[in-house]
């Protein structure tokens, strides 16, 4: 199926640079250098424009199509062709994708502090993004002094509220799993090896290492429980809520497959539950014999998707014994899940924070446990909208690939990301230097920090934990009344 | 217009405290004299003053001042109250006409004390029977609301200038061994007694200027604790604050004013170890509770005030000491005017709070 | 010289008389005294109030006593002369002149000072400061002596954040409190003590009348903006 088209014009300067970087096979080499373009091979991954020295490539969306409809678009009636061939379940990656998908986002505007309390120049007063996140206890405790006794369970420090999403490695390639390790320790923040274990040679980076145990419990044993800040259990992710996963034997190889503790070859299957969580006190207990094993001495996580009773699901996780509750939202990305799951299921992250920390609330256990955002994080200030509504960090995932080089062509199914990222096939994979990956990710946080602090400091507010929940601080447009009690927040000039 | 409570209305201000840390009584006159000298600083939307140790007669029992709306109000109140108090005394607060001061609702002091039985039943302590009394006359009587209800202290406050009030209020008939006083600034104008300052619940009172950025994450994390901010101003959130963290958590007001004015992390990264830890474990443990923006505040409590700036001192404060009583403002004249040659007289820092309480001579009083 | 008492004659009667001679007695609280004031001198007895000597353009005031908040703010030229202390935001704008404090200031003192030509703010601070000290100095000159509290830090916290010229000595050899890694620490050498704060301490000193050896007493150190470290390497065009 054609979509898009491969053009180039005069300047071409016939070097076959392109033909190198197609990982799709999109261009090749015919005689005399000359380019043959195979269009329907094309994703759209922007590889070889960027590496056109020439700058003669150029490609377009297939301006042949359907005859309009206004029912049945497009993509609608390519998608039925190709089922109809091959009779398949639709397989895509990264974000939910389609001209509707509703970005609240953009429709909360900031506060500004105008006379009756200063703003607050970040550049020269102090402005705190440092967070502490994890359990908290109901009550003070004293010695029979009268001193406070430190009762906290451990916590987290993020010197800025950002971290990065859990990406697995055989999801994505191991100098991404570097390049996120190195620029957390730089940043002072947490990386997070997603379901598919952890690299030895990762280990020293454990400081700044969440490990995670899905469902299919690869590489997953004691060490790699110590060899970590936190745990999280991940029970679903935005891109697919209830839905398991499924690494295909192809890129179980080598340090893969030794990672993941799983024979080269075989598929690793991540089945849609725990099998060992079918209730909220199984929840308990997992997150009780985790913390058995690392001697209480690591906050437990655990990861849902915002799906529709996200507050009462919520608020049963704080009760399990767990310190930090992630929640992904359905604009959530993803190294491959079916397309009409991706698509339709689950609810925006900003209502689900904002029904989440406002349900806690209402149950008084707001302050006992942490909520970290994700999904469709894109920049500084849906960070600072996802905080004034009630996380108190957020963690990006598609954000810090883009930081990488990848370009959101939703091919990551496919394994031949021509960015290097979303694949194992060594040729590719080296396309990414963790050194200078890691450089990039480290400038794309900071980055974004001080733009933080621009905005807090806009609001007079010089630390991070006076914006979290502080809903004054938004106001809304082109929402309606029922958006607006859900957000918890008032019209724009009101 | 919308009255407070149903808008949220800033306002700048001006504050100053008098406490006699021997416990001398002193009348109110003075108090009057230091909050008139900042009279700019208000602008005749709302004036108010806090005494302690101004009913030692009733000491025992909850002074309850109440304003009502109407007759009806008054009535539906009295019923209310006398299901569950022993009314010992009530009466009239008496006033005194006032060119300056309007509109004035009807007001009467109580002295109460909680039905034995009914407290027993309740299985609460005594503060906290007579608080959920108060916020339910608050909430559930139309046209009835507690101005303050502590022992042997009173809130008198009003729509107009700070002196008038004082006038209203007659406020020189009445002597005290600690005062506070709040000349008020909004925004907007809802002429609404009630909205005016100090703010208190029991014995705890608040005068504050400024006007903070955190306000709607410290509401929503105090109101999780059974508090209801109806009135939507700072210095309802800060005394609700104040109040859970010592009652409640049973910390001091030092420890409170490092919740809520806590040090920066390089500040704290300065100090010795034990400091360090306390004051992380302080600021992690009651991250919700750290105000950010300008305020300078006075709380009066049974037994002593404290003076805190918020913790980068955006608004100005200073504090004095002659003999045995300590002077606060927001401006140095206000202390010149009523003690012209103080011992000391310093501005506090950032975050500093000035605690003072009652010497061993004072508390046998 | 004519003496006006302010409690019972009024601000209007300073106003008429601003720029001859006059003392000034009674002050507790009164704002605005000198405020754009060209010449002559003004004596302030008592506790003025806020905003003393803002937008001074000429001439001189002394305070006998303390002052309040935010004196000298905006101030063009002439000198004021405080025997007491000084509270917040003290000369804050300041783009001429001499401010002379005798005693202690508050917090935000001599923010974003400046120097233009032959304008050069001058502030000279006899005893210690609070917090944020000189922030975002844009040009002129601060001294701090801590004259009594030599063994003290003298400047609080968060002293010199953001300035980006000027420059602030301060008589000590402690390094203030969390300074910021964008500002540069420098000893005083002899010759720059004796070509720079020597003129400027005399004069200081010869204001209050005191020996203006003692504040001259011992080491300086100067804080300077690292021009390395500027904060247009902070932004990005899109």
């Amino acid at each position: 199926m054609r979509k898009y088209r491969i053009r180039k014009d005069e300047s071409c300067i016939s070097c076959l640079r392109c033909t190198k970087e197609c990982s799709f096979g999109a261009i090749t080499a015919g005689e005399n250098r000359t380019l043959i373009f195979h269009h329907e091979k094309c994703v759209d991954c922007q590889r070889c424009v960027t590496f056109c020295p020439a700058e003669a490539l150029y490609i377009t969306e297939d301006e042949n199509r359907f005859r309009s409809n206004s029912v049945f678009r497009k993509d609608d009636i390519e998608e039925i062709l190709i089922q109809a061939e091959t009779g398949g379940v639709l397989l895509s990656s990264m974000g939910t994708s389609g001209s509707n998908v509703p970005i609240y986002f953009d429709k909360l505007l900031l506060n500004a502090s105008q006379v009756t309390n200063p703003s607050i120049d970040p550049l020269r007063e102090p402005m705190e993004t440092a967070v502490f996140i994890g359990q908290r206890p109901e009550r003070i405790q004293r010695d029979e002094i009268g001193r406070i006794v430190d009762n906290l369970p451990p916590h987290l420090e993020l010197k800025t509220p950002i971290m990065f999403s859990a990406m697995s490695y055989g999801a994505i390639s191991l100098n991404v799993h570097k390049a996120l390790a190195f620029a957390a320790k730089e940043l002072g923040t947490y990386w997070n090896t997603g379901e598919g274990g952890l690299h030895e040679s990762l280990y020293p980076y454990k400081e700044n290492t969440i490990v995670q145990v899905a469902s299919g419990r690869f590489g997953v044993h004691e060490t790699y429980l110590n060899t970590a800040a936190a745990i999280e259990i991940k029970i679903g992710q935005g891109a697919k809520p209830g839905i398991g996963g499924h690494l295909t034997g192809k890129k179980i190889i080598g340090d893969v497959s030794k990672t993941r503790m799983v024979p080269e070859g075989l598929d690793a299957i991540s089945p849609a539950p725990h099998h060992d969580i079918y209730s909220i006190e199984d929840l308990a207990q997992l997150v009780m014999s985790i913390k058995e094993v690392t001697h209480y001495r690591k906050p437990v996580i655990v990861k849902v998707a915002a799906v529709h009773n996200i507050a009462p699901i919520a608020s049963g996780i704080a009760r399990s014994g767990a310190d930090i509750i992630s929640i992904d939202g359905y604009r959530g990305g993803t190294g491959a899940a079916p397309k009409r799951i991706r698509d339709n299921v689950g609810i925006p992250i900003e209502l689900a924070i904002a029904s989440v920390d406002q349900r806690l609330r209402e149950e008084r256990i707001r302050d006992r446990v942490s909520i970290i955002a994700s999904g469709g994080i894109r920049n500084s200030s849906d960070a600072v909208k996802a905080i004034a509504l009630g996380a108190d960090a957020v963690s990006i995932g598609t954000a810090a690939l883009c930081a990488l080089g990848c370009h959101i062509c939703a091919a990551c199914h496919t394994g031949r990301c021509a960015w290097g990222l979303a694949t194992q096939e060594p040729e590719l994979t080296e396309r990414l230097d963790p050194e200078k990956g890691a450089e990039k990710l480290v400038n794309l946080v900071n980055a974004w920090t001080h733009e933080i602090k621009e905005i807090m400091g806009g609001m007079g507010i010089n630390s991070i934990e006076a914006l979290r929940g502080n809903r004054m601080a938004l106001r809304g447009v082109n929402l309606n009344v029922k958006e607006l009690e859900i957000l918890g927040i008032r019209y724009a000039g009101e | 217009m919308k009255k407070e409570g149903e808008v949220r209305i800033s306002s700048g201000c001006a504050i100053s405290g008098i406490f006699c840390r021997d416990g001398k009584r002193i009348s109110g006159e003075a108090i009057k004299k230091s909050i008139a000298v900042m009279h700019n600083r208000s602008n005749g939307l709302g004036g108010g003053f806090a005494a302690y140790g101004i009913y030692p007669q009733y000491k025992d029992y909850f002074a309850l001042h109440i304003f009502y709306d109407s007759q009806n109000a008054r009535e539906d109140t009295e019923r209310f109250l006398d299901k569950r108090f022993d009314i010992i005394n009530l009466s009239k607060i008496p006033v005194r006409q006032t060119q300056n001061i309007s509109d004035a609702p009807l007001i009467w002091r109580y002295f109460i004390t909680p039905l034995p039985h009914l407290l027993q039943d309740s299985q609460l302590d005594e503060n906290e029977y007579t608080a959920k009394a108060t916020i339910r006359i608050n909430n559930s009587i139309e046209g009835a609301y507690v101005v303050s209800c502590g022992k042997n202290m009173g809130v008198f406050k009003a729509v107009g200038y700070p002196e008038d009030v004082a006038d209203f209020y007659r406020i020189e008939d009445y002597e005290g061994y600690s005062w506070t006083a709040h000349g008020r600034y909004p925004t907007n104008t809802p002429g609404w007694w009630a909205g005016s300052h100090p703010f208190s619940l029991l014995d705890l009172t608040v005068v504050h200027n400024g006007e903070i950025s955190s306000y709607d994450a410290n509401r929503r994390a105090v109101e999780m604790y059974g508090y209801s901010c109806n009135l939507l101003t700072d210095t309802e959130v800060i005394t609700y604050i104040l109040d859970y963290l010592t009652r409640k958590q049973g910390l001091s007001m030092k420890e409170c004013s490092e919740v809520i004015a806590a040090p920066f992390w390089t500040t704290i990264s300065i100090k010795s170890e034990e400091e360090k830890n306390r004051l992380s474990y302080l600021r992690k443990m009651f991250s919700s509770f750290l105000i950010t923006g300008p305020f300078s505040i006075l709380v009066g409590f049974n037994g002593g005030m404290m003076a805190l700036n918020d913790r980068l001192k955006l608004r100005s404060l200073v504090a004095a000491e002659k003999g045995e009583t300590v002077y606060f403002s927001s401006e140095e004249a206000a202390i010149r005017v009523i003690e012209d040659n103080p011992d000391r007289i310093w501005a506090p820092r950032g975050g500093e709070a000035v605690i003072v309480g009652l010497n061993e001579r004072g508390k046998r009083i | 010289m004519k003496v006006i008492d302010i409690r019972k004659e009024g601000m209007d009667e300073v106003r008429k008389h601003e720029n001859e001679n006059l003392t000034i007695t009674g002050c507790l609280g009164e704002r605005y005294i000198g405020c754009g004031m060209r010449n002559g001198t003004i004596h302030v007895e008592g506790t003025p109030g806020n905003a003393l000597g803002s937008y001074l353009d000429g001439g001189t005031i002394f305070v006998d006593g303390n002052a309040q908040d935010a004196a000298a703010d905006t101030m063009n030229a002439g000198l004021l002369a405080i025997k007491g202390s000084a509270g917040d935001a003290l000369a804050y704008g300041m783009r001429g002149g001499r401010v002379y404090v005798l005693g202690d200031t508050g917090y935000r003192t001599g923010v974003h000072m400046k120097a233009y030509k032959d304008n050069k703010s001058i502030l000279v601070i006899g005893g210690r400061t609070g917090s944020f000290l000189g922030e975002y100095l844009a040009g002129g000159i601060i001294i701090v002596l801590g004259l009594g509290d030599e063994k003290k830090d003298i400047t609080g916290y968060f002293c010199g954040n953001g300035m980006y010229a000027g420059t602030i000595y301060l008589r000590t050899d402690k390094v203030p409190l969390n300074l910021s890694e964008k500002l540069i620490k420098r000893n005083v050498e002899e010759d720059e003590k004796d070509r720079i704060l020597r003129p400027i301490i005399s004069d200081f000193a010869a204001a209050f009348s005191i020996p203006a050896k003692r504040c001259l007493e011992g080491s300086f150190i100067a804080i300077e903006a690292d021009k390395s470290k500027s904060y247009s390497q902070l932004y990005a065009a899109v």
